[in-house]
């Protein structure tokens, strides 16, 4: 059985040193031979950005999309093949900015996947312009004056929008981070989790003593049922949003392809390409 | 006798319109007739005119005719609107209800039947399209029981009281009618068709046929005007082979879905209309990049911008063929025909997986949504090609190494493995990389990948690049044209042959790698070039011009006004183009 070392490479990151990011890998590298993936049964989709390069530096299949894109690429790989493990994953611009739309809709849609966004709230690689999880008044290079739009809360984002996996973590915590990624990729559909992960070089607020400061773990909350969404809800409002572990998870609905009429228990890819004459002859009868 | 005849009929949208037609058009393709029906329509769901305009003939014809024989009106409207195209002897037959009134310059008769208050009488007023189909079918002569079987088929399900009812009601509309008719009965009595029965559909049905029968198992798409029916066609029909579709949450997700679908080892489609394809160009560039096989078809309609959503013209070209920044291998086919649209859609899909590019389908609205008949599609033509696929086990790579997923070959065509194969790691990425997948800036591998990836296509093979009707050595006019203006230059070189005008006709088939060494011959025989084409700058004349040369000898026809080309409007101007002498 694989081990994390077989889901490295001989590729060295261009991430800054002390880039959040490189927990991420490492989290990913240890939860997939976890769960007991061999590095060719996984595919990791990213984005653009820091973050996006990620999928190169898993040895595994991976997939450098384009900005905001993961999302529908992921589920489209994981339509063709669902014996694959797909783990897409982006940053905040990636993820809140460009690609929104398909993070609302992949949590809606529901199809089994681990979508895992590396959350710096700034944009690092075009080096440090305001991003939507920039707190209202963060100074940026395109925000001087301090941004004067809210930040989102991706939480309550994903709650409204259906998720049936809702979870966050802190880079630095690689135990609860491995676990988390874990349990996303065990969980029947869409696993969304959000990692705070600091960019060292262009945020200068919310840093990892910062996080360290603000965050509260949910397992030390007195009571806190993460199948209960109400709760899952003014939980994150309570805290505004800086919270970590599991914060909502629904076991009762089925992901999208368990529930597709006619969709192949095996790999699509697998099946016959091609189509029998009687079958055609059938379609071709309800044109005369 | 008539050989064949133009029949419309038109209303307010949303009152049966569309569904008279199809009665009509059903049953007369069955009994071996040839139809060809083009829709007017809006872009709204109710109210606006609307009119269905079917051509009935006993041998083939892709066109709609310059003139109309029968009118049927539901509203004064579509005696207004329409009425000058009905020919000396054409017939209106009106509904009596909104107390039709004839116009004064026109020798046509017109005939007011009470299609309403007859169908409430005899139960519905919602019947009073079958009334109108029975009034037609007396002028035509033919017997009503034609109708019995597509009426049961649409209304079985509903009982055998409402079957019986919409046939009186079609027998009510037959006997008024002949009695109106009186001593004008049998002036446009059909000739006999030859029974055979044929497909009848629009091109759309048929790009949608020929995914399933080349092995599309899974399309991503939104909905949009005139694409639409291809997926809402594979939503029905692809669960029965496995697959399915997803109506995404925009035409990006579209794109890139499909590209992570083929990437991953499943033959799949995306299709929509000049918006949609603006909106997926990034992803055609990736596609183009990572060498990940995608096919789209566009089914062009009135640009740019919303532009006219459901009118017919064909100013994507320039588009599809250079579409998406920088540069990158692509193949763009135009099908002329419904049955050509079958079997280009088909192979779309091995040029896709064996030059591993992007294959855009060109289709145009008169195609895609022209319902007519069809010549028997054969599935046994159809051959599933992957490529460079790699099936084989692979040997273990070195420590750490990747499969060399863009390794350099003569070709430009490198090995593909599909995910979850062992042994078969490889890196994808829309960044300029190496052969192995991984990001490179280098400006020596830059140079050795990027000529890699356009050599790819100088090679295609493509069985009919150009479709050639050339009966002359040396013809006076060369008239050259893609997509659905193949059925109309046939109509207009007939007459101009009978004018004495010695005509070649050429319709691109593959329009990128331009066919040169096909083309430039005839461009080379001719007399003269026309170009002809419903876009205001003359897309494909350029390309003609660009790869053949003869700048000066390739003159444009041109239509950009929403409506398809009529054969007499293509006949006058190229016969002007003789008398004024001007090339």
């Amino acid at each position: 059985m694989a081990t994390f070392k077989e889901f490295r490479n001989n590729i060295k990151p261009n991430w800054c040193p002390g880039c959040g990011d490189f927990s991420v890998q490492a989290a990913i590298q240890r939860a997939a031979a976890n769960v007991g993936l061999e590095p060719e049964e996984l595919a990791v989709v990213s984005g653009i950005g820091c973050s996006g390069r990620i999928s190169g530096y898993i040895k595994s299949y991976g997939f450098h999309g384009i900005h905001g894109r993961c999302l529908p690429i992921a589920q489209g790989v994981k339509m063709a093949n669902r014996e694959l493990t797909v783990i897409a994953s982006g940053g905040d611009g990636d993820g809140f900015a460009i690609g929104m739309g398909h993070t609302i809709h992949s949590i809606r849609r529901n199809i089994d996947l681990t979508y895992i966004v590396m959350d710096n709230q700034i944009y690092g690689l075009t080096k440090g312009q305001t991003s939507p999880r920039s707190a209202a008044g963060f100074k940026t290079k395109s925000t001087p004056q301090g941004s004067i739009e809210q930040a989102i809360s991706p939480m309550e984002l994903a709650l409204s929008a259906g998720a049936t996996f809702a979870a966050q973590s802190f880079s630095t915590d690689l135990k609860d981070l491995t676990a988390i990624i874990e349990a996303g990729i065990q969980h029947k559909g869409f696993s969304f989790i959000n990692v705070f992960s600091p960019c060292v070089t262009y945020n200068k607020v919310n840093t990892y003593d910062w996080f360290k400061q603000n965050l509260t773990k949910l397992n030390t909350i007195e009571g806190y049922d993460h199948t209960n969404r109400e709760m899952a809800m003014q939980t994150i409002m309570e805290h505004d949003g800086l919270v970590t572990g599991i914060i909502y998870q629904n076991n009762e609905r089925q992901s999208y392809q368990e529930m597709i009429p006619g969709y192949a228990q095996e790999a699509l890819n697998k099946t016959d390409l091609k189509l029998s004459q009687e079958s055609f002859d059938r379609l071709a009868a309800e044109f005369m | 006798m008539i050989n064949q005849l133009s029949w419309k009929v038109g209303g307010q949208q949303g009152e049966g319109i569309e569904s008279t037609g199809e009665i009509f058009s059903i049953a007369l393709n069955r009994l071996g007739y040839y139809l060809y029906g083009y829709r007017h329509f809006s872009s709204r769901i109710k109210g606006g005119h609307t009119n269905n305009k079917i051509r009935v003939s006993t041998t083939q014809t892709r066109s709609i005719s310059d003139d109309l024989d029968i009118l049927v009106a539901f509203d004064q409207e579509t005696i207004d609107v329409n009425y000058k195209e009905l020919h000396d002897g054409g017939i209106i037959i009106a509904d009596a209800k909104f107390k039709p009134v004839c116009p004064e310059d026109t020798t046509a008769k017109l005939y007011a039947v009470p299609f309403t208050e007859m169908a409430a009488e005899l139960g519905t007023s919602l019947m009073k399209n079958m009334v109108a189909v029975g009034a037609t079918c007396s002028v035509l002569e033919l017997d009503v029981n034609v109708f019995s079987e597509v009426v049961e088929e649409i209304f079985g399900r509903k009982g055998e009281q409402i079957v019986q009812k919409n046939m009186d009601a079609i027998k009510a509309g037959y006997e008024y009618m002949t009695d109106k008719l009186g001593e004008r009965v049998g002036a446009m009595k059909l000739e006999n068709a030859d029974g055979q029965k044929r497909l009848f559909m629009i091109g759309n049905d048929a790009i949608a046929l020929g995914a399933i029968a080349g092995g599309c198992r899974f399309m991503a798409a939104y909905p949009i005007t005139p694409a639409s029916e291809i997926m809402e066609y594979l939503i029905k029909k692809l669960p029965a082979v496995g697959g399915t579709v997803i109506q995404t949450e925009d035409e990006i997700a579209a794109a890139t879905m499909a590209i992570g679908a083929n990437y991953g080892g499943v033959r799949a489609l995306t299709a929509s209309a000049g918006p949609g394809l603006s909106l997926k160009m990034e992803a055609i560039g990736l596609s183009g990049i990572t060498e990940t096989p995608l096919v789209i078809v566009d089914t062009q309609r009135g640009g740019p911008s919303t532009g006219l959503p459901t009118k017919q013209e064909q100013s994507d070209l320039m588009a599809m063929i250079y579409g998406t920044h920088g540069e990158i291998p692509k193949i763009v086919m135009a099908p002329s025909t419904v049955e050509e649209a079958f079997y280009d859609t088909a192979e779309a899909f091995n040029l896709a997986e064996e030059y591993q590019c992007p294959v855009i389908v060109l289709s145009d609205l008169q195609l895609s949504l022209g319902k007519q008949t069809v010549q028997p599609l054969d599935n046994s033509k159809i051959e599933i090609r992957r490529g460079k696929l790699v099936t084989d086990e692979l040997p273990e790579a070195g420590n750490g190494d990747y499969f060399k997923r863009y390794e350099v070959t003569e070709d430009g065509i490198s090995p593909r493995v599909l995910p979850g194969t062992k042994n078969g790691i490889f890196h994808v990425t829309g960044v300029e990389h190496d052969e192995t997948g991984k990001p490179s800036e280098s400006a020596g591998n830059r140079i050795i990948q990027m000529d890699k990836r356009m050599r790819k296509i100088n090679g295609i093979t493509f069985k009919t690049p150009v479709y050639k009707n050339t009966p002359h050595a040396e013809p006076d006019l060369l008239i050259v044209g893609f997509i659905s203006t193949r059925g109309v230059i046939e109509e207009a070189l007939g007459r101009l042959e009978a004018d004495g005008i010695k005509v070649n006709h050429a319709h691109i088939r593959l329009i990128h790698p331009f066919p040169t060494e096909e083309i430039l011959p005839l461009v080379e025989s001719a007399k003269k070039v026309v170009v002809i084409e419903n876009n205001a700058t003359g897309q494909l004349a350029n390309i003609l011009k660009m790869n053949a040369g003869h700048v000066n000898k390739i003159k444009s026809i041109l239509k950009y006004d929403g409506n398809p080309f009529l054969p007499h409007e293509i006949h006058s101007q190229c016969k002007e183009l003789f008398q004024i002498g001007n090339i």
